[in-house]
Formats: C-alpha cells, structure tokens, sequence
C-alpha cells in the first residue's frame, strides 16, 4: 500500500520529482528522435498537400497538450481550493507556463500549416478564436498569480480564474464539430479508425508521447523551483541546503 | 525514403519556409524554456547559499 498523502506534502515530494524529473526527459528525448524519424523519413509526402503536412507531427501534439494541461491546470487548482493543501496550487502554477507555450506552438504552427494549405496565415473561425482565447486565459493566470503578493490569496484567485476558463476546453474541442469552421474535424477519434495512413498516424502518436513525456519533466522541475522559492524559510529546506 | 539529397531534404519539396517556419520556432521555444528553467534552479540555489552566508 503507497501512502499517497505522503506525496501530497512538498517535503516528499520535492526529492521524488527531482528523481522522476530526468527519466520523463530522457524518454521525451528518445520518442522524439524515433517521432521525428518517423515523421521525415517514414511518412511519405501527402498526395494533395505535399510536403507542408508535416506540420501535423508537432501541431496535434501540442494542440492537444495545450488543452490537455489546461485541464490538469484547474484540476490541481480544483484540489488546492478544496483541500487546501499547499503543493496543489504549486502545481497549476507549475504548468501554467509549459501550457502557454503548447498553445503559442499550436497556433504558430497552425498558421503555417494554413497558409500553404488554407491560403491564409489566420482566420477568425471558432477553433482559432478558442484557442486564441486559451492561450489568453493561461496568460491570465500566469499575470493574476504573480501580481498578488500574498500567496495564499493568489493561488484562490489563480484557481477561480482556471475554473472559470475549463469551459472554453470543450469549446475548442467541439468547435468543428457546432461550427462551420475552416479547421478540419478531427481525423483521430476513440470511435473509429483514424482517417489517415497508419504510418503517419504512428509519428503522430508517438510525437504525442514525446511531448507529453516533456510537460511532464518541465513541469516537474518548475514545481521544484518553486517549492524552494515558498518553502525557503522552512526547516527542511535549510536542513536541505546544509546537506548540499 | 522520400528524398534523394540533403538539400532535396531543406528544400521540403517547396514547401521549406512552412515546414522548417515550424520546427524552427518549436525548438527555439523549448530550447528557451529549459534554458530558462535551467538558469532559475541556479540563481535559486546559489542565492539560496549567499543569503545563507550573510545570515
């Protein structure tokens, strides 16, 4: 039996990420080597779009993420309202960053995937403008939180800002689906099978990894940085130092 | 394998400001990102020691 409450406390938890930290960014490391391989050297060229479609092998993988993190963001913001424990409200503050920049990717690369492919750098259809607006709302948190001097309250106001913003997830997810968008539907979905050729699908998914084993280790060692930063005048982190 | 040279590789079929437009700006963003995170775990801890050493 793990006693998982004994994680939920910065003390433990800061050695046990810092261990963890490195082997998620090897791992990122090596799925991307295989991913991009895959995506040059495996995929062929698109038979209606060319070579510009490679774009896909680094812009759903961080589209995803963007929206992904999102959710664990305001998850972790949710706990830390809730519980009221301290590393909670570390680790939304740990991801907002990371989040920011798989959505600022997202949409760079968008634009120039649309442009070859739409004619146009940039529309106001509804899965752009949602993502946009994603993209704005972790700006948001990250501006909130660091405007507020006192922590405690900075965090509850962080936390109602992220909740507040989870309803814009399944607006970008469902905008192809209730909109008459320029952007594609999904050509990946559990129901049925993807619709596009299976070695692409494979550099897809294993980009999809890569990135996600790289939010892991970033965030991970952001929320070190900032359990040191809080928690400096604590008993553990002076005992920490003094053993370095 | 889809290409025949290394430069048949840059040129991405005329398609290379898109294509290498968004590997470029993605791997300078994750590059600045963990040399950020790098540089403030540093700051973190040497500042940590100076402000030890004053004490």
């Amino acid at each position: 039996m793990i006693h998982w409450f004994k994680y939920s406390s910065p003390q433990t938890f800061y050695p046990l990420a810092g261990k963890v930290a490195p082997w998620f960014g090897a791992i990122s490391v090596v799925l991307a080597v295989v991913g991009l391989y895959i995506s040059f050297f495996m995929a062929p060229t698109d038979f209606q779009q060319g070579e510009s479609y490679r774009v896909i092998f680094i812009h759903v993988p961080a589209a995803w993420m963007s929206m992904f993190i999102y959710m664990v963001m305001a998850g972790w913001a949710a706990m830390g309202l809730v519980f009221n424990t301290r590393l909670s409200a570390m680790m939304a503050q740990a991801l907002a960053p990371t989040g920011a920049m798989m959505t600022f990717i997202a949409l760079w690369t968008g634009a120039f995937w649309g442009r070859p492919t739409w004619g146009t750098w940039w529309v106001w259809d509804a899965r752009l403008t949602s993502e946009l607006i994603l993209l704005f709302l972790y700006l948001g948190f990250m501006a909130l939180t660091a405007a507020i001097d006192d922590v405690r309250r900075a965090d509850r106001a962080g936390a109602m800002l992220a909740l507040v913003g989870v309803v814009n997830v399944p607006i970008i997810y469902f905008s192809v689906k209730w909109w008459n968008t320029l952007h594609q539907g999904s050509s990946v979905s559990i129901t049925r099978a993807p619709s596009m050729a299976a070695i692409m699908f494979t550099g897809m998914i294993v980009m999809v990894f890569a990135f996600w084993m790289y939010c892991i280790a970033v965030a991970l060692t952001r929320v070190r940085h900032i359990i040191l930063e809080r928690e400096q005048h604590a008993q553990w982190v002076q005992e920490l130092k003094e053993a370095e | 394998m889809n290409w025949g040279s290394a430069s048949e590789f840059f040129a991405m079929g005329g398609k290379a400001l898109y294509v290498w437009g968004s590997y470029g700006v993605t791997a300078l963003v994750v590059a600045a990102e963990i040399v950020f995170l790098r540089r403030r775990g540093r700051t973190l801890r040497s500042g940590d020691t100076q402000s030890r050493r004053t004490e």
